[in-house]
């Protein structure tokens, strides 16, 4: 009986696994349809998408302007976050509470809430919408998981380390630069990885403050009514692939490390 | 989408417990916070303030649409709630629906990631990154995809009224299942990661002592099991609920759902976007996020987890 429970566990679990991978597998295989104008029903295998994925209008410029878009948010995010990070591990200070509520607050709020919010603001200061303001919301939802991710690292990082640098008489810019960042770059990093992600994905705060300014899901969004080209299953295609082998890289390496931690 | 969260760090619900006591005061810690914490208040808070004045604006008289002053018209707040009272309804249902199943879905698979699996490094790294490889394509295109498949000339709603489930004629699009479908698959990761989280490290020797007390299988998971994944179980919940509740593109039209299945969300969006009536979507979106956050709080203080951040 209980092995017959443990074999009834594991294949639920991968037809789970498998029900998850059906639409992702689906939007894959149709950036090989030979569409032409609706990319709906299967007509037949090409590479032609492939091959000329800037052919449907507007659809790399709209994958330009997420890319520019996500890399600013990013780095923008990662620095603020990162400060904040380090702030509320390593020092006391007043309104500890507020901040953490102030850093909790936009994850727990809706995201039509905070693109509607951005927008009114908008609205009533005059700022016209395009590429910037699309930036400023992308970097504001971000900073909430920068922190939430380099804080770990921090709290796992021994101050030992950093007074052993300052005994041999390091001055606190080599301290930092030497000791502090190198160890905690795997967590910036994945910060910085996930907010790109973040980013790249957003539709719903973007559509509220990109005005005439077109991003990748945006793209998508106002296609949807008239069909999807191809080429956008493409360029989604070619980023999960991307995105893959650098997760796939990065579990490896986990998993390898945890074997080896096993073993001593 | 807080996957690398879940992966870096420990269970949301014990980050918090897991820093060291702080020890310094410093000036540098006011450099440290200031520009992050400017930047919020610029960008998150004071758009909450323009939201709230917003919600209160009444239309400048003579003037084009979408032109408005500012009033304390609170009647804004009543006309929206007697307009819109289905749609909030239904995106609150949908939400908990979907927060439900996705729990459901979830739970076994975290479970047998995150326990059965802990002999076997390399299967557990490969079924952690299918659970998140989801978020690696658009999440509109996956949304897309099961509109195809469950298009009315489609081999599924075909198969369905061969076998007589689904009567002729009938469509699973525009449904309120296809719109709660489409919710519960498109929050699966944000549910199983941080139950997972919390099934990696349960120490597997608590169920061992409750079966040499000659406790029930079932007893065990219930009274032990279940309860200390409790921290994950409400960061799942919350991750899928909010997000649900506000989402509007699984109920639009042109993807899962139909102007049956319209969502709050939808409404705020049509109304700032397209009818320029500002007034009833700050008013809509403050009356959201107050909803959501007097039944997280409710939720978190009956859960007993403190800590989320």
């Amino acid at each position: 009986m209980r092995g017959l429970g443990r074999y009834a566990l594991a294949a639920y679990s991968v037809i789970a696994l498998v029900f998850l991978f059906i639409p992702i597998a689906y939007t894959v295989a149709f950036s090989f349809n030979d569409s032409r104008r609706s990319n709906i029903v299967w007509r037949g295998f090409t590479l032609d998408n492939w091959t000329s994925v800037c052919q449907a209008q507007g659809v790399c410029e709209a994958f330009g302007n997420s890319i520019l878009i996500g890399v600013v948010a990013t780095v923008l995010a990662t620095a603020m976050g990162t400060a904040i990070a380090i702030a509320l591990v390593r020092y006391r200070f007043r309104f500890r509470a507020a901040t953490t509520l102030l850093l909790f607050l936009p994850m727990a709020t809706p995201e039509v809430v905070l693109g509607a919010g951005l927008a009114a603001e908008f609205l009533t200061a005059g700022v016209p919408k395009g590429i910037g303001t699309i930036i400023l919301a992308h970097t504001m939802f971000c900073i909430s998981f920068v922190v939430v991710t380099v804080r770990a690292r921090v709290a796992g990082l021994d101050p030992a380390l950093e007074e052993a640098g300052r005994d041999l008489y390091a001055s606190p810019s080599q301290v930092w630069w030497r000791v502090t960042f190198p160890l905690l770059l795997p967590g910036i990093v994945a910060a910085a990885m996930l907010s790109f992600a973040l980013s790249f994905d957003d539709f719903i705060i973007t559509n509220f403050n990109s005005g005439a300014e077109t991003t990748f899901p945006k793209y998508i969004y106002t296609a949807a009514a008239r069909g999807i080209p191809a080429e956008a299953n493409v360029i989604a295609s070619a980023v999960f692939l991307l995105a893959l082998v650098i997760v796939v890289t990065a579990q490896l390496g986990r998993a390898a490390r945890k074997r080896r931690m096993a073993r001593s | 989408m807080a996957f690398g969260a879940f992966l870096q760090a420990p269970a949301p619900g014990v980050a918090a417990a897991a820093d060291p006591a702080p020890r310094r005061r410093s000036k540098v810690a006011l450099l440290l916070l200031l520009p992050g914490v400017l930047y919020l208040a610029v960008f998150f808070l004071a758009p909450l303030v323009s939201l709230v004045m917003t919600s209160f604006q009444e239309p400048v008289e003579f003037g084009d649409i979408g032109q408005y002053q500012t009033a304390f018209r609170w009647e804004n707040y009543l006309a929206v709630v007697e307009t819109y009272a289905p749609h909030i309804f239904r995106s609150f249902s949908y939400a908990a629906l979907a927060t439900a199943l996705a729990l459901v879905f979830s739970y076994p698979l975290a479970y047998f990631i995150g326990v059965k699996l802990r002999q076997a490094p390399f299967l557990q790294s490969l079924a952690l990154v299918l659970v998140v490889a989801p978020f690696f394509i658009s999440f509109l295109l996956r949304t897309l995809a099961w509109k195809q498949m469950f298009a009315d000339e489609g081999w599924l709603v075909g198969a369905l009224q061969t076998v007589q489930l689904l009567p002729d004629g009938a469509h699973l699009t525009g449904t309120p299942f296809s719109v709660v479908f489409g919710l519960t698959y498109n929050f699966i990761p944000f549910m199983t990661l941080p139950i997972y989280a919390s099934l990696e490290r349960l120490d597997l020797r608590y169920l061992e002592a409750a079966d040499d007390l000659y406790a029930k299988r079932s007893t065990a998971f219930w009274r032990i099991t279940i309860p200390l994944s409790l921290p994950g179980i409400v960061s799942g919940t919350l991750l899928t609920f909010i997000p649900a509740a506000g989402d509007y593109i699984n109920a639009s039209r042109d993807f899962l759902g139909s102007t049956e299945t319209a969502m709050v969300g939808n409404v705020i969006e049509a109304n700032f976007l397209v009818l320029q009536n500002y007034p009833a979507a700050a008013s809509l979106s403050i009356l959201l996020m107050a909803a959501i956050l007097v039944l997280v709080s409710a939720y978190v203080v009956r859960s007993g987890t403190k800590d989320l951040l």
